[in-house]
């Protein structure tokens, strides 16, 4: 025997490493125990490798308001691998949401949540709310103007709730405005409260699953009776079980590794987000977006009819909590089949669908003024004098086109009005402009007899002939 | 693995009565409980502190009455009322000062009503328009179109000393 080996036997003998884990690690799970079952063990590996790339970040970043923009321009840019472990924490994060939905689904659509793994799916329930808690405050800590807008936006969601809702906005703002105590409260949250919050979770998740056991791959007409499962999936497992350490390990390490290695290149190729401007709330000049995984929230909320607004964003969250929590109590008992549940596919294929729209909306803003467009070249406008030309610079100057788009130039919030002479008289175009409605102002008291004619020529010579350069 | 341990467990127990036992056992967590909330008074207490504290307001000087042109809004950096010295560049806040024709000022909050991004004056469209959902407002403050339930919410403002001051605020929030 080698004296590493020695070494390690006399060390196990007085530490017991084997007799703790060794049990845990050779438990039996099913044998059809397949690749569909490696995303829990990966969104634990991407939470590992955050907590890593996290600690090595805070070897530099100093979370306090007047420095960490700073510090992460610093580490950015220059700090040596300081690049790709921002990268690796801002894909890691990404990584982290996407397998916990992942993993969330596939236990929702084998049904894996039935009985006696109602807690295994209310504990993943936890775990997932604050893993987006975790990924949105990661986003604030990126301390840039986006995140600066970021936390007033929240505040003032939470401000909608009844009776705590100032309240709350206070706290989210740790005072009556953004100041030196935000950050550094959203770090201690970021860092200590949401990470210990999860450990402990994972903790009582791992162990339910030891306790229950892996849930064995669903099949139609083998519905999950409570009064038997217990006995019967214990036969199961003394039929047919395989020690979870290394016959079911190995996808989960292959899978995890992967992951890693995904988030790896993703990093270097692709790099961390970049920073926006600097966190001054005195530059106006703002646009704050959540990261990806909230854009579809942004978009909600833009979209809502305003009467329902308050609802959503009051009770929207916490009756999705709601139901989640409650997935298992509604059932949990009978097929666990995707293929006798056509109505848990159709919902999972829904939220899929709602929350990818969403997105695509969110990600398009077209609600948004484009403060980014430019004059209409003369070209299309038609004209280089004359009031047709003054329209054209009328209708850049007097804002219209934030809302509007001419050629495509101009946002997307009003009617394109590329061909808008076709549709609309001279008098029709007057009335709409001078008294505004449908979401539009009124421009009555910001236009001269003069400036109103000219945007009126400008508008009627927008016909399909001419709106073609 | 507990061999050695029952019989000393059970040779300590033995003189304990049932009575004895349940005593101890309570004793334990109420002294554990009591302990654990000595602990947390302070730590809740100053995680839940932005709850409790009062922040008194200001009046913060913008600039002379003359530096604005009646008709015209302006955009005017103040500091906050109470900046902590580490606060660095979030301690500065920004509104919209507006001179009215008659000389009088109106001050505006820069946060959108509806969600609380930071609303951008167009000048020659005499409108507020907000980036984050399209909100807009008029010159006065009132919604003009968009999701904005309500006007844009307004600073306090004296001149003092031929100075314009504006008093801060907290960020509005809507409820
Ligand atoms: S925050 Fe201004 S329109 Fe939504």
């Amino acid at each position: 025997m080698g004296i590493a080996r020695r070494l390690w036997r006399a060390f196990d003998d007085r530490a017991g490493i084997s007799q703790i884990l060794g049990p845990v690690l050779r438990h039996p799970v099913p044998k059809d125990a397949r690749w569909y079952y490696v995303f829990g063990s990966a969104t634990l590996f991407a939470f590992l490798l955050q907590v890593v790339t996290g600690i090595a970040l805070a070897l530099a970043y100093i979370p306090s308001t007047a420095n960490a923009y700073d510090t992460l321009q610093w580490i950015t840019h220059q700090a040596p691998f300081g690049r790709i472990l921002r990268g690796m924490h801002y894909f890691g994060a990404s990584a982290m949401v996407l397998l916990i939905g992942a993993h969330m689904a596939r236990t929702f659509l084998m049904g894996a949540y039935k009985f006696p793994r109602e807690l295994n799916w209310i504990t993943g329930v936890v775990l997932f709310v604050v893993t987006i808690l975790l990924a949105f405050t990661g986003q604030l800590l990126r301390w840039d103007q986006t995140a600066v807008w970021s936390i007033a936006v929240a505040a003032e969601q939470m401000g909608r709730l009844p009776l705590i809702g100032r309240a709350l906005a206070r706290f989210l703002l740790a005072g009556d405005t953004w100041g030196g105590q935000t950050l550094s409260r959203f770090f201690a949250f970021h860092v200590f409260f949401i990470p210990a919050v999860i450990f402990a979770f994972v903790g009582i998740h791992l162990w339910l699953v030891l306790r229950h056991g892996i849930s064995e791959p669903p099949e139609p007409g083998r519905p999950v009776d409570p009064r038997t499962y217990r006995a019967w999936y214990q036969s199961l497992l003394s039929r047919e079980g395989r020690p979870f350490w290394p016959d079911a390990a190995w996808r989960d390490i292959v899978f995890g590794v992967c992951m890693a290695g995904a988030v790896v290149l993703a990093s270097l190729i692709v790099g961390p987000p970049e920073l926006g401007k600097p966190p001054d709330p005195t530059i106006i000049q703002a646009d704050p977006r959540p990261d990806w995984y909230l854009l579809w929230y942004f978009g909600l909320l833009a979209l809502l009819p305003p009467n329902l607004e308050n609802y959503v964003m009051v009770l929207g969250p916490l009756v999705a909590l709601i139901v989640l929590l409650l997935v298992p109590a509604i059932s949990n008992r009978g097929e666990r089949s995707p293929a006798r549940r056509p109505w848990a596919i159709g919902l999972v294929f829904a939220i899929c669908l709602t929350i990818g729209t969403l997105w695509i909306v969110g990600a398009r803003a077209p609600w948004s003024p484009d403060f980014t467009t430019g004059p209409i070249p003369a070209r299309i406008i038609g004209a280089a004098t004359g009031p047709i030309a003054a329209g054209g610079r009328l209708f850049y100057g007097k804002g219209c086109q934030y809302c509007h788009a001419i050629a495509g130039y101009g946002g997307a919030r009003g009617p394109d009005l590329s061909a808008v002479g076709d549709r609309l008289t001279p008098a029709q175009m007057t009335w709409r402009i001078l008294n505004g409605g449908m979401n539009m102002p009124a421009f009555a008291g910001n236009l001269t007899p003069d400036e109103l004619d000219a945007l009126i020529a400008f508008l009627k010579s927008r016909t399909t002939r001419e709106s073609t350069p | 693995m507990s061999g050695d341990h029952h019989p000393a467990a059970a040779k300590a127990g033995s003189p304990a009565s049932p009575g004895r036992r349940e005593f101890l056992t309570r004793v334990s967590i109420a002294l554990g409980a009591l302990g654990a909330a000595i602990v947390a008074v302070p730590v809740v207490g100053f995680l839940l502190a932005p709850f409790f504290e009062k922040q008194s307001q200001v009046w913060r000087p913008v600039g002379t009455v003359d530096s604005f042109r009646p008709g015209m809004t302006v955009k005017v950096d103040f500091p906050d009322s109470s900046p902590l010295p580490w606060a660095g560049v979030v301690a500065r806040t920004a509104a919209w000062l507006r001179r009215e024709p008659d000389g009088t000022f109106v001050a505006f909050t820069v946060n959108c009503t509806h969600l609380g991004c930071p609303v951008r004056w167009l000048p020659d469209a005499g409108l507020f328009m907000c980036p984050c959902h399209g909100g807009v407002y008029y010159k006065d403050g009132a919604v003009a179109a968009g999701p904005p339930p309500k006007p844009l919410p307004r600073y306090p403002v004296r001149v003092r000393d031929g100075q314009v001051e504006i008093q801060t605020s907290p960020i509005p929030i809507t409820t």
